[in-house]
């Protein structure tokens, strides 16, 4: 319902007033005179009223009197399907380019995600009045600029649906991290997505890459120490949850996926079987590489090669990589020049490694890497 | 809604254009003009024609050049009346300047009571 009052008033805390207004009256009336016939009609129409008293009494702008040449609804002339699902619109306008990134994170997360401010606020560790803050100007610039309560023209959809998938994963990289609570969140709302935009084969991706990574989520450390893959014990993988990914992939190759999201998703799905095949790993980088032009991409790509048993191969493409600072390069390269018994080189380069470490578990995990060259 | 559609040029970039490059550009700038859509705009004059004033305590500062020191010019503007901010962008996007390395900054009018 929320959704629909926004599209109507364009403006969120109107809408969110309106709608608690509305829910507070119902709370207070429908056990005394009983609930009426269709109450989610009911419930809509009151906030709609509401919400027009509200506009009438703050005496606003002229593009709000406008409004108020719209009729005002009576339940009897609500249609039920004039609560239509307009969660896709929202989504789209959470994710508006027009709108900073983290205010759309923050957006999407308050107004879909169902969290409170205090809630997204804890996640990204900022206190609450500036997530506050960040949340209002958002909304503000949704209405002093004009950012339309639609789905984009077909033209548009293309690149507003990577942004939004885009802030799906970024929420799920957040949580991935260590803060569980907003990977799930993120998952939920890849499932939202799914649902809504089911010809979508990005859409799938993304869903069946974030279930698989979820899946996998309590082998990854143990205690304090990272774990890496190969040594995860695969007892603690959530198998329903691969298997979901493994169905979402499925549907977005049937609809014939091949965009970066279906790549890394199928990339996971055969990281998660046992033995990995990382001959079809690699090959996978390559076209992500293809499509991405991602020297990171690039680096998994040498880490499947040398998996796969070509160690100097995979060594030629980290060499030519540009990725000085990326502590993941360093780490990788050390680990090849390992296995090559360039043990010297080894040692320097997981130096440069731990100097630019950024958390406790990987800086230990690097020290011990470090200390067995 | 009103927009404002400021552009600013990448220095230079116009004159770098050949002679059936600019006449397009130029078509490009007239048709924006032409839409029905326009109800404003105008194109300054090169940025050796300008001159800046400030007014400290009384006293009128007035100096050569432009405000901004940045590498970017402003150079012109458009006013649209539309009905979203994704119709405004759409025309900021045809504004030759944006693909010539410069860049336009939409941004609403403050309507006045008529």
């Amino acid at each position: 319902m929320l959704a629909s009052l926004v599209g109507f008033l364009g403006d969120f805390d109107l809408a969110e007033e309106a709608a608690a207004e509305a829910f507070a009256i119902a709370a207070e009336r429908w056990p005394r005179d009983g609930a009426p016939a269709n109450p989610a009609a009911w419930l809509a129409a009151t906030a709609r009223n509401r919400a027009i008293d509200r506009i009438r009494r703050a005496r606003t702008l002229a593009e709000k009197t406008r409004q108020l040449e719209v009729p005002e609804a009576t339940v009897d002339g609500l249609d039920e399907t004039l609560i239509e699902d307009e969660r896709l619109e929202l989504i789209f306008t959470c994710c508006h380019p027009a709108l900073a990134t983290e205010a759309q994170v923050a957006l999407t997360l308050r107004a879909l995600g169902g969290l409170s401010t205090e809630e997204i606020a804890r996640a990204f560790l900022v206190a609450e009045e500036t997530m506050k803050r960040r949340l209002s100007r958002a909304k503000l610039k949704i209405k002093q600029a004009g950012i339309p309560f639609q789905i984009p023209a077909d033209h548009l959809l293309p690149d507003r649906l990577d942004a939004v998938l885009a802030v799906v994963y970024l929420i799920f990289n957040e949580g991935y991290s260590g803060r569980v609570d907003l990977a799930a969140e993120a998952v939920r709302l890849g499932r939202l997505l799914a649902e809504l935009m089911p010809d979508e084969p990005e859409v799938h991706g993304l869903l069946a890459l974030m279930l698989i990574h979820h899946a996998r989520r309590a082998a990854r450390f143990r205690g304090d120490e990272l774990v890496l893959l190969e040594d995860q014990d695969r007892s603690l993988w959530d198998q329903a949850g691969i298997a979901a990914g493994r169905d979402a992939l499925d549907r977005a190759i049937a609809l014939r996926g091949r965009g970066p999201y279906v790549l890394q998703a199928a990339i996971a799905s055969l990281q998660a079987q046992h033995p990995i095949e990382w001959a079809q790993i690699a090959e996978l980088y390559e076209r992500l590489a293809a499509l991405t032009g991602s020297p990171i991409v690039e680096l998994n790509r040498a880490v499947a090669v040398a998996q796969a048993g070509r160690t100097e191969a995979a060594l030629e493409i980290v060499e030519q990589l540009d990725l000085p600072d990326y502590r993941y390069l360093h780490s990788t390269r050390a680990e090849l020049l390992h296995r090559l018994g360039r043990d010297e080189e080894a040692r320097t380069a997981y130096e440069r490694a731990l100097e630019l470490a950024v958390t406790e578990p990987e800086r230990r995990f690097l020290e011990q890497r470090r200390a067995a060259v | 809604m009103k927009y404002a559609l400021l552009i600013y040029d990448k220095p230079g970039s116009h004159e770098a254009l050949s002679e059936q490059e600019l006449a397009a550009a130029y078509r490009e700038y007239g048709a924006l003009s032409e839409d029905p859509r326009c109800v404003g705009g105008a194109q300054l004059q090169p940025v050796e024609t300008a001159t800046t004033v400030e007014v400290h305590e009384g006293r009128t500062l007035t100096t050569d050049g432009p405000f901004a020191d940045t590498k970017e010019v402003f150079g012109g503007y458009y006013v649209f009346d539309v009905s979203n901010l994704d119709e405004a962008l759409e025309l900021a996007a045809r504004v030759p300047s944006a693909r010539l390395g410069g860049k336009v900054e939409v941004r609403p009018i403050v309507e006045q009571p008529s």
